[in-house]
């Protein structure tokens, strides 16, 4: 597959930023001319994952999140986004609705609603290393023709 | 962001505007708890009609409300969802919990 495109994003584990880094990446797939459901989809994915490594990878320290969306042919647009933080020991697990380690109000259901707004999602993580999250989406063929 | 809370002697309304995320729902957070912990009505309204994005953040935000107002008996009506926000609030199956209300065209 060869890429098109491609933007890289180095932020730090502050929940402030949050909500610039799904605006960022949802800024970055605009000009593949997506729908609005398909741009919520892709913010709705980019908070889940950014959240989680706020919340689970980096607990006690500040650490870095590292993002980068690349748009391929046939509109397909691919978002990784990597930490080093401390990883997810059971990953099966860490994916299943409703589980969640950290109590409170987090409703385990991160990896259930990136599931449900991406085509594909796949979870790279090592305990003590880090994870990373790459989700795939492939975006419907509205505005194709003034590729 | 901003919450809005309107109190009657029987129902506490609390409408939410913006984006409602991991960061932001901690303010939300603090705020309704306040308004319902002083006010204990038998029915708290949660208005997500001015709300514009949410991720499951906002499941959360309406999970954690749920067990406080449940706790005295009360019930929790989640009211002018989008059709996005009313399936995301499904998949949590929060209607087992709580009354969901779409928004009306």
């Amino acid at each position: 597959m060869k890429p098109i495109n491609e933007m890289k994003l180095q932020i730090e584990s502050r929940s402030v930023n949050e909500a610039f880094a799904r605006a960022a990446v949802a800024a970055f797939a605009a000009q593949l001319d997506p729908n609005i459901e398909e741009i919520s989809d892709i913010k709705t994915a980019v908070s889940e994952a950014v959240t989680n490594c706020i919340v689970h990878a980096y607990p006690e320290n500040v650490g870095k999140i590292h993002i980068t969306a690349t748009i391929y042919e046939n509109r397909l647009f691919r978002v990784r986004i990597k930490d080093k933080g401390c990883g997810i020991e059971n990953i099966k697990q860490a994916m299943e609705p409703l589980f969640t380690t950290s109590g409170g109000e987090r409703a385990g259901l991160g990896f259930a609603v990136m599931e449900s707004f991406c085509d594909k999602i796949r979870v790279l993580s090592k305990p003590g290393k880090g994870t990373t999250v790459v989700l795939e989406k492939k975006f419907s063929s509205r505005g194709a023709e003034n590729d | 962001m901003a919450i809005r809370i309107t109190a009657e002697p029987m129902r506490l309304t609390i409408e939410l505007t913006g984006e409602i995320d991991h960061h932001n729902a901690a303010v939300f957070r603090l705020e309704a708890d306040e308004a319902i912990q002083s006010s204990l009505t038998p029915t708290v309204r949660l208005d997500f009609g001015d709300v514009t994005f949410m991720d499951s953040s906002g499941i959360g935000f309406v999970l954690g409300r749920y067990k406080i107002v449940e706790s005295y008996g009360g019930n929790v009506e989640v009211i002018n969802l989008s059709g996005r926000l009313y399936s995301m609030m499904q998949l949590a199956g929060l209607e087992k919990l709580v009354t969901l209300k779409r928004k009306r065209k």
